[in-house]
C-alpha cells in the first residue's frame, strides 16, 4: 500500500511538472511581448528594466522557465499588474470563496444524485427510472449558466425572497454562521450542484443495478433481510466509487465555476479569473490557472489514494 | 475451418427468416423510439432554419431602433420581443443558430481528426513515441476542462478562431486517449499479425485495419461531444471570450441581455432556452442512435 502511494505521488510529478509548463507558456501564448503584458501601464523605463531583470526576458526560454519556477516554488506568484498587489493576495480569499460554494454544491449534489440514482437503479426500465434518467441527462445538458439566469428570474425577479449577488456583507464567515449569509449562498450552490448531481444519480443507478443483480443480495432478501437494510450493502459496495466521483466533481467545480460566478457576482477564482482575462492582468491569470490546475492534480491523487485506502477489492501495485 | 455451418449460424444467417441489412435493423429500432426521432426533428428544424435564416426570419437581425428597446414577446411588431437595442429578438434567435451550431461542431471536429491520428500513432508506433505523445495528453487532461478553454481563449483574445482552437485543444485529450487504447488493443491481434505476414505495409495496416476499428468507439464518443461543445461555446460568449458583438449569436445574446434581468426577465433568458433545447436534443439523439446501432444487441 505505502509502496504504491509513494509510486503515485512520484507519478504525479512529472504531471506537475507539464501543468506549470503549460501555465508558463500562457503567458508566451499571449499576442504582444511578453514584457508589456506583465507591465503596468505607463511603465517608467527603470520599472521596465528592474521586471525585464527579474523575469529574466532577455534571457533564453528554458532558463526563464527556470527563474518563473523558483519564484512559484517559494510560493511568489508575481504582482496583478492591475491592484499591484501579490497575486497570491488576491488568490487566496478567492479560492477560499470557491470552495466554499463549491463544498456546499458538492454535498446538495451528493444528496440528490443518491435519491435519483437510487429510485432509477431499484426501477431499472421502469416509468420512474425513464423519468430520472432524462432528468440526469438534462442536468448535464442543461447550460448551468443558464439555469442560474433562470433561477434569479425566479427566486429574485419575481418573487423576489433571494439575494441574487454576490455574498453579503459578512464576508466567508458569514455564509454558514448568518442567516443572510446561507441565502446568498444558496442560489449558486444549486445552480453548481446540477452536473454533480446528475453525474452521481447515473453512477449510483448502475452501481445499484449492479449490486442487485448479485447472488449474495438475492440470499439478503432471501433470508427476510427489509429493503432498508439491503439497501446498507448495497451504498457499502458502491461507496469508494461515490467517494471517488464526489472529490472530482469537487475539483471539477473548482475550475468551472467561472460561468455561474460570473452570473452571481460570487467573488471566487472564476469571477478573478475573468476580472484578469478583461484586464489583461497576465501574471494574476497566470496565477489563477496554475493554483487551479495545481490543485486539481493533487485532488486526483487524493481521490486515488483514498479509494484504494477506503476499497481494498482495488489492489494496485 | 469446418466445412459446414454451424447450426445456430445458419439459423442466424436465417432461412427461416428474411435477412435485414444493418439499416433495416436500425431503422426498426429507431420506429420504436419516438424520443430520439422527435430529438432528430427538433434538431432539424432548427439547422433548417438557421441555414435558411435571411428567408425565415421576419427581421433584420441587426437592425437597432432605439424606440422599441425591450419589448416583451408577444409585440405585434416583435414576436418574441426585442433586445436592449431594440433588434428583433426571434430573427436574432434564428439567425444565432449559425454560429453556436457550427461552433459545437466544428471544434468536435477538428479534435476528432487530430486527436485520433495523435492516438493511433501512439497506439500503432508503441514504444518511446507512444510515451512522447501520451504524457503530453496527461498534462492537459490535468486542467478541469471549462479552465482549460477559458485560459487558452482568455489569453488569446475574443474572436470565433480563438474559440476554436480553444476548444480543440480541451476536446483532443480524450479522443487521443480513447483512439490510443483501441489501436494499441488492435496492434496485438492478431490478424495485424497475418496482415504483417501478408507484406502488408505499415500504412495500410494503418489505413485498413486500425482505423475500422477505431472508427466506430472514436464517433460514438465524439457524437456526444457536440452537445457539451454546444454548450461551451455559448458559455466562453457569454463571458465575452467567443463572438464578437454584434453577431447574433445565443452566448452573446444571453451576455448582453443579462444585464436587462430586472427590466426584461423573459427576454433575458429566451436565448438560453435555444442552447438548452439543442444540447438536450443533441444528448438525446446520440445516445438513441448509439442504442439502435449497436450491433452487439
Amino acid at each position: 500500500m505505502l509502496v504504491y502511494i509513494a509510486r503515485r505521488i512520484l507519478l504525479t510529478l512529472p504531471i506537475a511538472i507539464g501543468v506549470s509548463l503549460v501555465c508558463f507558456a500562457l503567458i508566451h501564448l499571449a499576442p504582444g511581448d511578453p514584457l508589456s503584458a506583465v507591465l503596468p501601464e505607463g511603465a517608467s523605463s527603470e520599472v521596465i528594466a528592474r521586471v525585464r531583470e527579474a523575469y529574466g526576458f532577455d534571457r533564453p526560454l528554458p532558463v526563464q522557465y527556470l527563474i518563473w519556477l523558483k519564484h512559484v516554488l517559494v510560493g511568489d506568484f508575481g504582482t496583478s499588474i492591475i491592484t499591484r498587489r501579490p497575486v497570491t493576495a488576491e488568490l487566496a480569499p478567492a479560492i477560499a470563496n470557491t470552495m466554499a460554494v463549491a463544498a456546499v454544491a458538492v454535498v446538495i449534489g451528493f444528496a440528490a444524485g443518491i435519491v435519483m440514482g437510487c429510485v432509477s437503479g431499484y426501477r431499472i426500465g421502469k416509468p420512474a427510472d425513464r423519468l430520472v434518467s432524462t432528468i440526469a441527462l438534462s442536468g448535464v445538458a442543461i447550460p448551468h449558466y443558464w439555469l442560474g439566469m433562470v433561477l434569479i428570474v425566479v427566486f429574485g425577479v419575481q418573487f423576489n425572497i433571494l439575494p441574487t449577488s454576490g455574498m453579503g456583507d459578512g464576508g466567508i464567515g458569514s455564509l454558514f454562521t448568518t442567516w443572510n449569509g446561507f441565502l446568498h449562498l444558496l442560489l449558486p450552490a444549486v445552480t453548481l450542484s446540477v452536473i454533480p448531481a446528475s453525474i452521481i444519480a447515473r453512477s449510483v443507478r448502475g452501481a445499484v443495478a449492479e449490486v442487485l443483480k448479485q447472488d449474495h443480495i438475492q440470499t439478503l432478501y432471501a433470508k427476510g433481510l427489509a429493503p432498508t437494510r439491503v439497501f446498507r450493502h448495497v451504498m457499502k459496495n458502491a461507496l469508494a466509487t461515490l467517494l471517488a466521483l464526489m472529490g472530482l466533481q469537487f475539483a471539477q467545480l473548482l475550475g468551472g465555476s467561472i460561468l455561474v460566478e460570473t452570473v452571481f457576482a460570487w467573488p471566487g477564482t472564476g469571477f478573478l479569473l475573468n476580472t484578469a482575462i478583461f484586464t489583461r492582468d497576465l501574471p494574476l491569470l497566470q496565477g489563477i490557472i496554475l493554483a487551479l490546475a495545481m490543485m486539481f492534480v493533487v485532488i486526483n491523487l487524493f481521490v486515488d489514494v483514498l479509494q484504494t485506502v477506503v476499497d481494498p477489492r482495488i489492489k494496485r501495485i | 475451418m469446418g466445412m459446414s455451418f454451424p447450426t445456430e449460424v445458419a439459423a442466424d444467417i436465417g432461412f427461416s427468416q428474411p435477412s435485414r441489412s444493418f439499416w433495416a435493423v436500425v431503422g426498426r429500432r429507431l420506429r420504436r423510439d419516438p424520443l430520439t426521432v422527435a430529438c432528430g426533428l427538433i434538431l432539424l428544424a432548427i439547422i433548417l432554419c438557421a441555414i435558411f435564416a435571411p428567408w425565415i426570419a421576419p427581421a433584420d437581425p441587426y437592425k437597432t431602433s432605439m424606440a422599441y428597446r425591450l419589448r416583451p414577446p408577444g409585440d405585434p411588431r416583435f414576436l418574441l420581443g426585442s433586445d436592449e437595442l431594440g433588434r428583433d429578438l426571434l430573427s436574432r434567435l434564428i439567425y444565432g443558430g449559425r454560429l453556436s451550431i457550427f461552433m459545437g461542431f466544428a471544434p468536435v471536429f477538428l479534435a476528432t481528426l487530430i486527436g485520433t491520428t495523435l492516438g493511433i500513432i501512439a497506439g500503432y508506433a508503441g514504444g518511446t513515441i507512444n510515451a512522447l505523445i501520451m504524457r503530453a495528453i496527461d498534462v492537459f487532461y490535468a486542467f478541469p476542462s471549462v479552465l482549460l478553454a477559458v485560459a487558452i481563449s482568455g489569453v488569446l483574445g475574443a474572436g470565433l478562431v480563438n474559440t476554436i482552437i480553444a476548444m480543440t485543444l480541451v476536446f483532443i485529450p480524450p479522443i487521443a486517449r480513447i483512439t490510443e487504447s483501441v489501436a494499441t488493443q488492435v496492434r496485438s491481434q492478431d490478424f495485424i499479425k497475418a496482415a504483417q505476414a501478408t507484406g502488408a505495409s505499415g500504412t495500410s495496416i494503418v489505413l485498413g485495419h486500425v482505423m475500422a476499428n477505431v472508427t466506430g468507439p472514436v464517433l460514438s464518443y465524439a457524437s456526444s461531444l457536440v452537445s457539451v461543445a454546444i454548450v461551451m461555446a455559448s458559455g466562453l460568449s457569454f463571458l465575452g471570450l467567443g463572438v464578437t458583438p454584434p453577431e447574433p449569436e445565443w452566448g452573446l445574446m444571453l451576455n448582453t441581455l443579462r444585464q436587462s434581468i430586472y427590466a426584461a426577465p423573459i427576454n433575458a433568458i429566451l436565448p438560453g432556452v435555444m442552447i438548452f433545447v439543442t444540447s438536450i436534443c443533441l444528448s438525446l439523439m446520440s445516445d438513441g442512435l448509439r442504442q439502435a446501432m449497436d450491433v452487439k444487441q
